[in-house]
């Protein structure tokens, strides 16, 4: 199977790939301009993706500037101080401080970027075969050791 | 494979493309028009993520009145039914306190982060037979990556507040949503796995042959379980909601937090849940699928599935039942919240890494066994 974009009816390979990109450099044609999924990157569908991102930055920022307008201005000290149930706040917050999320967020990170590597695995599966069930058998068995590891010494112990 | 591409030809929808085809009809220039053709699918969605957030509102707070023999809203709109529109007008106007003790950018720019990603990941989202602002190949795999960028702005929130109640809110939530992440990505990898695609589009489709029969609850009955504890869990909602625990935090990570600020924390945990109601229904209701494959009703009464008129009314249909499926998951939700008793911190760190990570590990090995067993059935 050649390697697929975006859309299954577009499976294009390496020429028809420099085909799109050069009708796109010199100008759309019909067909490339009227797919908006395939209209400005090679990649189909990227081009909305950073529209939809400016997009969707936009709604935090119009909401805060339109706020900004209309709502009335000038709080008063008292009302500015840090709530503390309704007494006087005592001291910092920025302190030193026991986080004990620590060693959950390193054993995160290790099953975090296990998914990463599983995901290219689980989308080809139907094609890799048996050769690629047992490879990840093993790599899950390794992570499983290191979880029973973890959980042994503690780490996931809310102390 | 085989039943899975079983009867009938696939209809595609270009919205974007049809509009922009429209716009050019009237005159304007062909660069500008691609660009509203783009833009205008996705001002309808965040518009109608919005009316979303007011309607699960008012679901949520009349639905949770009726279980406490009270009325809930009553005033404003049909039944009370735009009370949430008003009390976001409300907070539009209402002064914006900062603590003195904050620290300003972060503390402006923790909403930001917590909403931007929310709205961002409905780009992927399929709610109908072509109607996805973008489809492109990696969509579940996304919405996992972009989903996580939301707790830093809880922490970034709760670290700017310089207020303890508002820290120890942060790092919950960031150390609640590192837990869940795990089960829940492995529970979406299953169904990848079946369908082998990260297209969200493409996932619907393995589901749509045989109606009901061929979504993935059935065969996948323990990663959905998994994705709705977890998706609980990363939307923050009761029995899971230890970042904002109104009993022992005030209210977690956004305490200091008033006005706009705040309606925006507001508006991206609804808009969060309505995601994960839709992402639940894409990935184990089969998304747009009615329960009868829409083709073989055509079939049955005589219609040719290609006259405009059985399409149109198809993608209405599209869209009806995938907002009636995401519905149905925003109310279990509002139940599990108005019944279910908050846990404490370390009962839900052990619910996710003690049992949730092996049993979701489990079904993934489990899920491919199957495939390399039984895979005319489990192979997509």
């Amino acid at each position: 199977m050649p390697y697929r974009l975006a859309t299954p009816e577009h499976s294009l390979d390496a020429t028809q790939i420099r085909e799109a990109v050069s009708s796109t450099t010199m100008g759309y044609t019909e067909e490339v301009l009227w797919t908006s999924q395939n209209a400005v990157f090679v990649l189909s569908g990227y081009d909305a993706v950073l529209i939809f991102l400016l997009l969707s930055t936009a709604v935090p920022i119009l909401a805060l500037s339109l706020s900004k307008l209309i709502r009335p201005k000038g709080a008063s000290a008292f009302k500015e101080t840090t709530y503390e149930s309704g007494i006087d706040p005592r001291g910092d917050s920025w302190i030193q401080f026991n986080i004990r999320y620590y060693m959950f967020a390193l054993v995160f990170v290790v099953f975090d970027v296990e998914t990463v590597f599983l995901y290219p695995w689980a989308a080809a599966f139907n094609q890799l075969g048996l050769l690629a069930f047992v490879e990840a058998l093993i790599f899950i068995a390794i992570l499983v050791i290191a979880l029973v590891y973890a959980w042994r010494k503690g780490a996931l112990e809310w102390t | 494979m085989a039943w899975t591409t079983f009867p009938f030809a696939q209809t595609n929808t270009d919205i974007g493309g049809t509009i922009a085809k429209l716009l050019t009809g009237i005159g304007l220039p062909a660069e500008l028009a691609l660009v509203l053709g783009l833009l205008t699918p996705m001002l309808v969605v965040v518009l109608s993520v919005l009316t979303g957030v007011i309607m699960a509102v008012w679901g949520e707070r009349n639905w949770s009145g009726r279980m406490q023999q009270r009325w809930g809203p009553t005033i404003i709109g049909l039944g009370g039914s735009i009370q949430g529109a008003a009390d976001g007008l409300k907070l539009l106007v209402k002064e914006d306190i900062m603590p003195v003790k904050a620290d300003p950018w972060l503390f402006t720019l923790g909403p930001a982060i917590v909403i931007i990603p929310v709205f961002f990941s409905y780009l992927v989202i399929p709610f109908g037979q072509g109607m996805i602002l973008s489809d492109i190949s990696i969509g579940i795999f996304f919405i996992i990556a972009i989903s996580s960028i939301s707790p830093i702005g809880a922490l970034m929130a709760g670290y700017s507040s310089n207020n303890k109640y508002a820290l120890l809110g942060g790092l919950r939530a960031a150390a609640q949503s590192l837990s869940y992440e795990i089960p829940l990505a492995l529970s979406v990898l299953a169904v990848v796995m079946m369908s082998s695609s990260l297209g969200t589009t493409e996932i619907v489709r393995q589901q749509e042959p045989l109606g009901i029969f061929s979504w993935y609850i059935w065969r996948q009955p323990i990663g959905f379980i998994i994705f709705l504890i977890s998706a609980l869990a990363e939307t923050e909602r009761a029995p899971f909601d230890l970042p904002e625990a109104e009993s022992e935090l005030v209210a977690g990570h956004h305490t200091e937090y008033s006005g706009m600020k705040f309606a925006l924390f507001y508006l991206s945990e609804y808009a969060n849940l309505i995601l994960a109601s839709l992402m639940a229904s894409v990935l184990f209701l089969g998304g747009w699928s009615f329960p009868i494959p829409v083709e073989m009703i055509a079939k049955f009464a005589g219609i040719d599935p290609t006259t405009p008129v059985f399409q149109v009314g198809a993608a209405l249909l599209g869209i009806t039942v995938t907002i009636l499926k995401a519905t149905f998951f925003v109310f279990l939700a509002i139940l599990a919240r108005w019944t279910l008793p908050r846990v404490r911190i370390d009962q839900l760190l052990n619910l996710g890494w003690k049992f949730l990570l092996p049993v979701a590990l489990f079904n993934l090995l489990l899920t491919a066994t199957f495939i390399q067993g039984y895979r005319s059935f489990f192979g997509g």
